[in-house]
């Protein structure tokens, strides 16, 4: 076979390739035409651009897959069902970010100034994204919600104006474990002299926790073990190894993606017992324990927000946008547990716009004015049960210092089919946490040259 | 009839030596620098600044460096991304701890750093050659990833192993706004393009020529090996750290260890094989290349308005991305350079065929 034999038979396999991929999604997009048709209204006013950073592809796409389905489902349900925010329609556009960090800053440029306001909230589902946005938030008045991750120290309102890590950051997260196993000893002071590990993924999310264990091992006395494991961490042997030989009394995971699998399979395969395993709240949904099968009974997990489960917003979800046809995902999936942190993250999102329109009114809002609305979130159980949300929130009120509006986390389990919400609830210890988060973030401040925001100020 | 040098005699030394000897390149040169100083800055979107002319400005300035090891030296190295993350955290560090110091030498001492990093990783080439050098740099990757996540010193023991940066005050001037950043950088990149263009022109680009051609006859006629393979890994590391820091500093702004892994690495080394080995020119086209192709691949579904999902979007991309590098190296593997001598011999005979 000659050259340009050889050279048009590749070309044709990748025509013939893309061709398939491309029939495939004309047939799922058959079923979704709403996306095309928001594309085209995207051009018009009446309308509020959401952005969507996803990750479909790569080793965290198992975990990125199920929250932005959520997301995006959200925001068809408001559309569909409530004709958008008070009448003004949202569009939506996902970017593919991989969770890589150029790749989620050039879905930032791109996305940033689309719509008739621009973008209204970016949530991009990555610590490390969140650290390079928010140096570009400063000057271009895009709010960013962090809805249990991002920045440890973003709670202070004062020097990150525009970051809002609703509900809880990873300090909360490593104070409400500490609690918790501290609680299992019956009481934290009986934490002297045990062995907790920490094994981590290699980059910021995973090194968030380090700086409040180390505070509360200084405090109660235990001794902490840092296992850091490289992305994408599937090589976890050596770890476990070291766990065997060490044999911690806790093993905390601060993994994502295909480490959590991972770190299960290989817990089962040293012998570790997973009723001594507890997860951070990215680390316990069901892609990280249904590839290991039956070994991943006992293994527990901090919920967040929303546990698994169906409530009345799935009903209207499942009403209003799956029996159309419009459905992001498949239907069996609704009701996992990061398909509901998706959901609820889009629905704080569609909050604040809410509560911004109140003071600027019934249209396409800009940045500033839906960081107005995001520093006066007062979600409680009222307005939870009026969204449907009945035991898939918990209540958030942020203010201008506060920028997380809320602390709380409980535990649940996995009994090898399904999670087991246990009746613990926590609440982070913010005596502990304001002054780590202050420091941290006067740091931050010196560092970039920042003013400090004057809340009493602005508030008039 | 266009491209034809009659009439232009050289009566000095220094007018035959000059880099574009050619009346017409001169013209089409100077004419797209100004156009670059001139008309780019008012006439470009933030978006175009900040995903697309940045990050080639910079990835050139990088792939000019990887060029004079690869293609002018002939050392294969597929870690030069150890460089650019050496000359980052040196930068930062310098930065940080020293901040009185201009920034321009502050990219100088952090090219230097980086530059000492090269020489001491390039003593393998003194021994082993081809595939097994690439593996011996490989381990330049891997120990420049370790060693900036786990040394705690590089970041200013930052709890979350991230490092971020404030914009620069060059002289009075705040580089913070897109435009500002992109004629920084495009003043960074000329001056570096001479530098290199007159090196490899000069001896040490012969000597990197003579080992990269057959270097048991270098070394026969005179050209020390330890000198030329050194000097190339040296330089080149040199052009990394810089670019590495401006990486950090101009485009990323705060940064993670894994900023600067594997797969810039490869992607720089697709930058000069696509581009064209051994030529200034090359590195240009490659890093232009690089940059602009997975963002078109990631438009061009939305321009013909066929509903294509994200992931279907990405997958298309590496799979268009690695077909084209195949096709590149099978039809022309001396790069986009080649194509362009090629068009510029053909315009020497326009409008005649031959």
């Amino acid at each position: 076979m000659n050259l340009k034999l050889k050279a048009g038979l590749a070309c044709v396999a990748l025509a013939l390739a893309s061709a398939g991929a491309v029939a495939q999604d004309k047939a799922a997009a058959k079923k979704a035409p709403a996306k095309a048709a928001a594309k085209a209204e995207a051009k018009g006013s009446g309308e509020q651009f959401f952005p969507v950073l996803v990750y479909r592809t790569g080793p965290y796409a198992p975990n990125g897959v199920p929250f932005a389905n959520g997301y995006v489902d959200y925001l068809k349900l408001v559309n569909a069902r409530d004709g958008g925010i008070n009448g003004v329609k949202i569009t939506f556009e996902e970017c593919e970010t991989g969770y890589a960090t150029d790749r989620g800053v050039e879905c930032y440029e791109r996305l940033k100034g689309k719509g008739p306001t621009g973008a209204t909230v970016f949530q991009p589902l990555s610590t490390g994204i969140t650290f390079a946005l928010t140096d570009k938030s400063f000057s271009d008045h895009i709010p960013l919600i962090t809805a249990g991750y991002g920045r440890a120290d973003s709670v202070d309102g004062t020097v990150f104006g525009w970051n809002f890590p609703l509900g809880g950051t990873y300090w909360d997260a490593a104070d409400m474990l500490v609690q918790h196993v501290g609680k299992k000893e019956g009481g934290v002071d009986k934490l002297k002299g045990k062995k907790i590990a920490l094994v981590y993924h290699d980059s910021p999310y995973g090194k968030e926790p380090i700086a409040l264990l180390q505070e509360r091992a200084k405090m109660h006395g235990y001794q902490l073990l840092l296992l850091p494991v490289t992305h994408p961490g599937v090589e976890q042997k050596a770890t476990w190894l070291q766990i065997r030989q060490n044999r911690p009394d806790y093993v905390f995971l601060w993994g994502w993606g295909v480490m959590n699998s991972t770190s299960v399979k290989e817990a089962i395969a040293t012998g570790y017992p997973r009723e001594k395993m507890y997860g951070v709240w990215w680390s316990g949904a069901e892609p990280d324990v249904l590839p290991a099968g039956e070994g991943a009974k006992g293994y527990n997990a901090l919920v967040f927000l929303a546990p698994a489960g169906q409530g009345a917003v799935h009903k209207d979800i499942i009403r209003h946008v799956y029996d159309k046809g419009q459905g992001t995902g498949k239907k069996e999936d609704i009701g996992e547990v990061l398909y509901n942190r998706g959901l609820v993250s889009a629905m704080m999102g569609v909050e604040a716009v809410k509560r911004a329109q109140i003071r600027y009114g019934r249209k396409p809002l800009k940045g500033e004015q839906v960081r107005w609305g995001l520093e006066n979130l007062a979600i409680d159980e009222g307005a939870i049960k009026r969204l449907g949300l009945n035991g898939f929130m918990t209540p958030i009120s942020t203010s201008c210092v506060e920028h997380a509006g809320g602390h709380r986390g409980g535990i649940h389990i996995w009994d090898g089919k399904k999670w087991n919400v246990q009746k613990d609830v926590y609440e982070a210890d913010q005596s502990i946490l304001k002054p780590m988060i202050r420091a941290s973030a006067q740091k931050y401040a010196q560092e970039k040259k920042l003013t400090i925001r004057d809340c009493a100020k602005e508030s008039q | 009839m266009l491209y034809r040098e009659n009439g232009q005699f050289k009566s000095t030394y220094a007018a035959d030596l000059q880099m574009l000897p050619i009346l017409q390149d001169r013209l089409f040169m100077f004419g797209l620098i100004a156009f670059a100083f001139l008309v780019v800055p008012f006439a470009a979107s933030d978006y175009l600044f900040l995903s697309i002319l940045i990050p080639f400005l910079i990835l050139t300035v990088a792939a000019i460096g990887l060029n004079l090891l690869v293609g002018y030296c002939g050392q294969i190295s597929i870690g030069h991304a150890a460089f650019m993350a050496v000359g980052a955290y040196a930068a930062y560090n310098l930065w940080l701890r020293v901040p009185w110091m201009n920034f321009l030498v502050v990219l100088v001492l952090a090219g230097f750093c980086a530059a000492a990093a090269g020489m001491i990783f390039g003593i393998p080439s003194l021994r082993i050659k081809g595939l097994y050098l690439a593996v011996a740099t490989l381990a330049a990757q891997f120990f420049s990833d370790w060693v900036f996540a786990r040394v705690k010193w590089f970041t200013d023991y930052a709890h979350s192993g991230s490092v971020s940066t404030a914009p620069i005050d060059l002289f009075g001037w705040t580089i913070d706004t897109p435009t500002d950043k992109y004629l920084f950088l495009l003043a960074v990149l000329i001056v570096f393009t001479i530098l290199a263009k007159n090196l490899t022109r000069g001896h040490l680009g012969r000597a990197w020529m003579a080992t990269r051609d057959m270097d048991v006859a270098a070394e026969v006629i005179g050209i020390r090996p330890v000198y030329a393979k050194l000097t190339a890994f040296a330089i080149s590391a040199f052009y990394c750290g810089v670019a590495g820091a401006l990486w950090g500093f101009m485009y990323l702004g705060a940064w993670e260890p894994l900023a600067f892994n594997l797969t810039l690495s490869l992607n720089l080394l697709f930058m000069i094989i696509i581009g064209g080995m051994g030529s200034i020119l090359g590195s240009y086209f490659g890093a232009a290349f690089i940059v602009a192709l997975p963002i078109i691949l990631n438009q061009v579904p939305q321009w013909f308005g066929i509903p294509i999902s994200t992931a279907t979007a990405s997958h298309l991309e590496f799979m268009i991305f690695g077909a084209l590098i195949v096709l590149f190296l099978i039809l022309e593997p001396h790069g986009i350079a080649r194509l362009w001598a090629v068009g510029k011999e053909k315009l020497r005979l326009w409008p005649f065929p031959h």
